[in-house]
């Protein structure tokens, strides 16, 4: 049932706009999922402190930040050193119409699970015609 | 013929040519390309081996450690989960069994071996053996009488 793992973390350096300081950034997996009233983005931002992680939606954009604090100082000797640690940056179009003040962000074990709320359907509405 | 032939084995060998600079571009990148997981980093001090591990979405009992001699072996599995009535319009996340083997340079105090795993980052303290940490040798000046 289950297969076998493999390191698939083909860390592409994100596309940055315009940073005001440099470091490596990397963009975070993730999972979108929809269902009939919301979709949720479930994105892998290991060794982000909860209070680092910064969400945005504007414009039909959602922007995923975690700031990583650096874990060993920058002289450290690796004996192995098989991935970057660095910020995790994301950005995605938003194509459905989505109620922003309803969304909720959870992190939990290097995980954060955004639920992004439909927004109401247009309700069919009955156009008053005046008469004169 | 003889002509056909090695026009064909100089393509073969330009396409072979350009899949390795593909693959070694990745490389160079430092970009593990469906290498093993998980990913690792170690260090050491004196005291201690040190080896952490990205791990987002794993509690520490879908873990498994195991140390014998030098060498430490990190196993377990992200289980996927399935949700009924919904679409999936991405599924990066890697869900599934893993099992890794680390040979250390030095023997390990395999009882004192410690693991915690912090915003899915998964850090072991392996304590070198007694013997094999590095000593400093106290040099005594004996005054010649």
């Amino acid at each position: 049932m289950s297969k076998e793992l493999t390191t698939d973390t083909a860390r592409t350096p994100s596309v940055p706009a315009e940073p005001t300081y440099t470091g490596p950034r990397y963009v975070p997996q993730v999972d979108i999922l929809e269902d009939e009233d919301s979709l949720t983005v479930l994105a892998d931002l290991p060794g982000v402190d909860p209070k680092d992680v910064d969400v945005r939606f504007e414009n039909g954009l959602l922007t995923i930040w975690g700031r990583v604090k650096p874990r060993q100082p920058e002289e450290t000797a690796y004996l192995l050193r098989e991935y970057g640690v660095g910020d995790f940056h994301r950005t995605f179009e938003v194509s459905e119409a989505i109620d922003a003040s309803r969304i909720t962000a959870e992190y939990a074990n290097g995980v954060l699970t955004l639920r992004l709320p439909k927004a109401e359907a247009a309700r069919p509405r009955k156009i008053e015609v005046k008469a004169r | 013929m003889f002509g056909m032939i090695s026009a064909i084995n100089d393509r073969l060998n330009q396409l072979r040519q350009e899949m390795d600079q593909i693959f070694r571009e990745f490389a160079e990148d430092g970009t593990p390309f469906g290498g093993p997981f998980p990913a690792l980093n170690a260090w050491e001090d004196d005291h201690n081996f040190y080896v952490e591990a990205e791990l987002p979405g794993f509690r520490i009992e879908d873990v498994e450690l195991h140390v014998r001699g030098a060498e430490l072996t990190l196993s377990g599995e992200r289980k996927p989960q399935e949700k009924p009535d919904v679409t999936y319009h991405r599924r990066e996340r890697a869900h599934g069994r893993f099992h890794r083997t680390l040979e250390l340079p030095v023997p390990i105090e395999a009882d004192k071996v410690q693991a915690t795993l912090s915003d899915g980052v998964l850090t072991v303290t392996l304590p070198k053996a007694e013997a094999a940490r590095p000593r400093k040798i106290e040099v005594k000046l004996l005054e010649k009488k």
